[in-house]
Parts: structure tokens; C-alpha cells; sequence
């Protein structure tokens, strides 16, 4: 009994870190998955996108003077209306083309956008404070859980969730489903699918912000803080299966859950597992865990 | 050829028709599909377009609803030209379009499928209605619009576009790969369809079902539009049907 709360001391911190994680995966791989089943274009500037969320917030309360609630609701409307702009003037016009085109044109504008970040902010990291009142933490008992951390995941959580109702049980979203399948047809009923497209990828681009606003504080405010971020999500991507909704969202907490729990038994280990079990998963299941062949 | 055409897309001369299209071309890609398609629909007709493989019968359907890629000539559909219109903006001009394939979404059941075209104007079918015609999709509401068999997904194909309110329908080949107790309840409903005043145009391969709801035929050949039969005259242009359509 005395060891298994020594355990539990010890192993605790390290599965809410995982979790943690997880909660920035499935809102990543989210938004990507979302991004991917209605434009077909892997949105290689996804991690870019986190960044600007990130850095908008920072940009709101250094310079407008506007605090963590209100970046929480305006650097996603702000992001989001950046991705559309990209997806009116340059993606919308890859559609006809391979797959790769869009892949490379989200690539590059990742790397503008970085570039440019890093240009005028430097690579050293800006702080961003938790707001008053998330401060602080609560005592479990066997462990001490930062506020902050526990309203990342609980955020997580109700934004894939409410992201899972709308696309799975309202109209809006049996458009959207219908036009992943079908967009000519579901065009030739009326519905206009290029502008869905248009906002499909502005409420993706917007989830990304959103994750960014809540790294913020976490994580220091940095042009980088996307792109190390991002190959996992990638990875997490793939081993869900591209285009699935709810697999995203499970394979995402899934996955910071078993990282952390790796950091438990063999930390070394802890960067590489995803990646090993995306080998695995692309050599058995090459349509991911939840994908559709 | 030419000079007889213009007799026969017009075929009374007299009064407007609810679709005009002349001189249709299309192409897919570099391929030049359409050449030259003239035909004529008025009000409450129900027209078939008969033809064999590759005449051009659903690249027409297709290129009315703007779904091919480039189009040149002219579609007028109610005294309004929509050949430069999208294909959404066409559909709410009032023209609903039933794939040969049928077109079932499998990510959606059977009643979000039907209730997935917007309502474009008021005077369609109410759901209650199409499930008077249809009693199967009542019964399977709640099933993955796929799993419904080749017969329900016709109806749900079909019903699923009389719900918005559009006047024109077009029925890419609604008898295809179906047994004859469902051809034949297809061909009720089409008639149905007729008398609540609905536009039909239909793509047939099936000649013996055509005859049975259409007014009157357009025979296609190449790309072209070639001739044009009352389905009172059907009996005594047999012969000539019979060469067109090889059968």
C-alpha cells in the first residue's frame, strides 16, 4: 500500500504532463483532421498557425491591453481570418491539382510565417502569465495538480467534444461530411461548397490558435513553439487515420498519455514511442487506427 | 441534318420552354464531350433523352447543372441564362439533379440524406409526402444511407430532391440495375411527379420504361441531339428507333 502511493507521487506529475500534452495533440490533429477531410490538403502551416494563436494572444495584452479571456475568443477570430485570406488567395486555387501542391504551398507559408516571426520577436521566448485566476493548484492527495494544467485538458476536452457534435449531429455538419464525400454533388443541391471550404479551413486554422492561446502560458511564446510540436501531431495524425474525427481526439490524448507514461519507465525513450508505434501502426493498419481504408 | 433540328427541338413552335438549351458543348478535360446539343423542355413534361453508351446522355444532365468543365452555347432555364452559373447557384435557380450513381452519402443516415438538400424555394414535397411514396425510407430512418438496398437508395435518391422545392428534375437513369417491381414503382412515382406538376428529364437506357412515363424523346448520338419522338408516334418510329439505339 505504502509503495503504491509512492508510485503514485512519483508517477503522477509525469501522466497529467502527458496528459497535458495529449490535450495539445487532439486539438492539433483536430483541426488537421478537419482541415484534410473537406480541403484534402495536409495543412503543413497547422504548427505556424498555433504559433500566431500563441503570439496574438501575447500581442493583445502587450499592446491593446487585452488579458488572457479576451485572446482566448479573439486570436482564434484573428488567425482564423489570416487562414482565410490564405485559403482565398492561394490554397483554393490548388484544389485541381495533386495533393503534393497544397502540401508544398502550406509547407512554405509555415516557413514565411516563422521567418517572420523570428525576424522581429527573436528566438528567445516571450512570457505569457497565467491569469489570476487559474493560478495556484489543488491537492488530490497523491499529487499536486496546477490549476492551469487541469483547465488545459477540461479546455481540450469540451472543444473536441463540441467539434465531435457539430460535425457529427447538427446540419452544418452533415454538410460537411456530405462534401467530403461528394462536393460536386452536394454543390449541385445548392450549397456553396467552395465558400464551406473557405471556412472549414478558417475554423481549423482557428482550433490551432485557439491550442496556442492555451500553450501560451505553458509553454514561453516562441516562432519554434509550433514546429516542435507539430511532427508529433503529424504522427498522432497518422496513427488515428487521417480524416477521422473522433479518432483524432483519442488517438491525440492517447498518445501524451503514453508518452507520459514512458517518461515513467524509460524517459529516454519518451520523444521516440510515438513514432515507434506510428511505424508499427503504418506496418499493420496503414489506414490508422480509426481510418477508412 | 442541321435545318430539321431546329423543327424538332422546338417541337410545337409555340409557347416558351421552362429549358432551352442550345448548341451545348462541353468538354472534360481536353476530351470535347458535347457537340452541339439543342433541346427544349415546356412545363410539366416529362422528356427522356434515349441513346446508346457514350452518346452524351448524362455528360448532358451533367453540363445543365454546370458539373462538366468548360461549356460553351446556351442554357436558359425559366428565361434565365445559366450557362456562366455554379452548379449551386443553378440548383437554386430551381433545377435538382439525381446522379446515375445515385449519389448516397455513406457518412450520413438515411434521413440526413433526406433532409440534406437546402430547400431552395417553397411548393416541394413534404417529408411526410415523400414517406407516403416511399414507406421503406420511414422504416430505416436511422440506418447508414449505404446500407439501405439498390431499390431504397433510388428512392432516397429521388426523394431526397423533391423535398426543395425545385420545378426541374433531372433522373439520370433512375431504372438502372433494378429489379422490375421497383422499375415499375419508379415509374408510378414519376408519373405522381407529373401530375403534381413537376419538369422531368430523364436519362434512359431502358426504352421499354421510358415509354411508359415520358411525353417525348430526344435521341442522342456523338454528342449531338439527332432526333426527337412524340411518345404517341412511338409505335410508328420503331424502326428508326430500333437503328439509333441498336436494340
Amino acid at each position: 500500500m505504502e509503495s503504491l502511493i509512492f508510485f503514485l507521487e512519483d508517477a503522477a506529475p509525469l501522466l497529467v504532463l502527458g496528459l497535458v500534452n495529449g490535450a495539445f495533440y487532439a486539438l492539433l490533429s483536430l483541426g488537421l483532421a478537419v482541415i484534410f477531410g473537406m480541403l484534402n490538403v495536409i495543412n503543413f502551416t497547422h504548427g505556424a498557425q498555433f504559433m500566431m494563436g500563441a503570439f496574438v494572444a501575447w500581442m493583445l495584452l502587450s499592446w491593446a491591453g487585452i488579458g488572457y479571456w479576451g485572446a482566448l475568443i479573439l486570436a482564434p477570430l484573428i488567425v482564423g481570418a489570416v487562414g482565410v485570406l490564405i485559403e482565398k488567395t492561394m490554397i483554393s486555387r490548388l484544389y485541381k491539382l495533386d495533393h503534393l501542391y497544397g502540401l508544398l504551398l502550406t509547407f512554405g507559408c509555415a516557413l514565411v510565417i516563422e521567418g517572420l516571426f523570428r525576424n522581429n520577436f527573436g528566438v528567445s521566448g516571450l512570457p505569457y502569465a497565467v491569469p489570476a485566476e487559474l493560478r495556484g493548484g489543488i491537492d488530490l492527495g497523491f499529487m499536486f495538480l496546477p490549476t492551469y494544467r487541469g483547465w488545459v485538458v477540461l479546455m481540450a476536452v469540451v472543444m473536441c467534444l463540441l467539434t465531435w457534435y457539430v460535425i457529427e449531429k447538427t446540419k452544418v455538419g452533415s454538410y460537411l461530411r456530405a462534401a467530403t464525400e461528394r462536393p460536386q454533388l452536394v454543390q449541385a443541391f445548392g450549397v456553396n461548397v467552395p465558400r464551406m471550404m473557405t471556412l472549414t479551413y478558417g475554423a481549423g486554422v482557428a482550433l490551432a490558435a485557439f491550442a496556442g492561446v492555451l500553450a501560451a502560458p505553458i509553454y514561453s511564446v516562441r516562432p519554434d513553439m509550433g514546429a516542435s510540436f507539430i511532427i508529433t501531431v503529424f504522427a498522432v495524425v497518422v496513427i488515428g487515420g487521417m480524416g477521422s474525427i473522433m479518432g483524432s481526439i483519442v488517438t491525440g490524448f492517447m498518445l501524451g498519455f503514453v508518452q507520459g507514461v514512458t517518461e515513467l519507465i524509460y524517459p529516454p525513450f519518451a520523444q521516440t514511442v510515438v513514432f515507434f508505434i506510428m511505424a508499427i501502426v503504418l506496418l499493420t493498419r496503414p489506414a490508422g487506427l480509426f481510418g477508412r481504408a | 441534318m442541321p435545318e430539321g433540328m431546329t423543327a424538332a427541338a422546338n417541337p410545337a413552335g409555340q409557347g416558351t420552354a421552362m429549358l432551352e438549351v442550345r448548341d451545348l458543348e462541353a468538354w472534360y478535360g481536353e476530351s470535347h464531350v458535347l457537340h452541339g446539343v439543342s433541346l427544349d423542355i415546356r412545363q410539366g413534361e416529362v422528356v427522356t433523352l434515349l441513346g446508346r453508351n457514350g452518346a452524351g446522355k448524362t455528360t448532358t444532365l451533367r453540363a445543365i447543372m454546370g458539373l462538366t468543365g468548360r461549356r460553351t452555347g446556351a442554357i436558359r432555364f425559366e428565361g434565365r441564362e445559366t450557362i456562366a452559373l455554379r452548379p449551386d447557384l443553378i440548383a437554386r435557380a430551381g433545377i435538382a439533379y439525381c446522379p446515375e450513381e445515385r449519389g448516397i452519402f455513406a457518412s450520413l443516415t438515411v434521413k440526413e440524406n433526406l433532409m440534406l438538400p437546402p430547400t431552395i424555394a417553397p411548393g416541394g414535397l413534404s417529408v411526410e409526402e415523400i414517406h407516403t411514396l416511399f414507406p421503406n425510407l420511414k422504416e430505416r430512418e436511422g440506418s447508414q444511407g449505404t446500407k439501405l438496398s439498390g431499390g431504397e437508395q433510388q428512392m432516397l435518391a429521388i426523394g431526397r430532391i423533391l423535398r426543395t422545392g425545385a420545378r426541374l428534375l433531372l433522373l439520370d437513369e433512375p431504372s438502372e440495375g433494378l429489379a422490375p417491381v421497383i422499375v415499375q414503382q419508379i415509374g408510378v412515382t414519376i408519373r405522381k411527379l407529373k401530375e403534381r406538376g413537376f419538369t422531368v428529364l430523364l436519362v434512359e437506357q431502358n426504352f421499354r420504361f421510358a415509354q411508359t412515363v415520358a411525353d417525348r424523346h430526344y435521341v442522342m448520338e456523338h454528342g449531338r441531339v439527332v432526333d426527337m419522338v412524340a411518345n404517341q408516334d412511338l409505335a410508328a418510329s420503331m424502326d428508326r428507333l430500333h437503328e439509333y439505339l441498336g436494340v
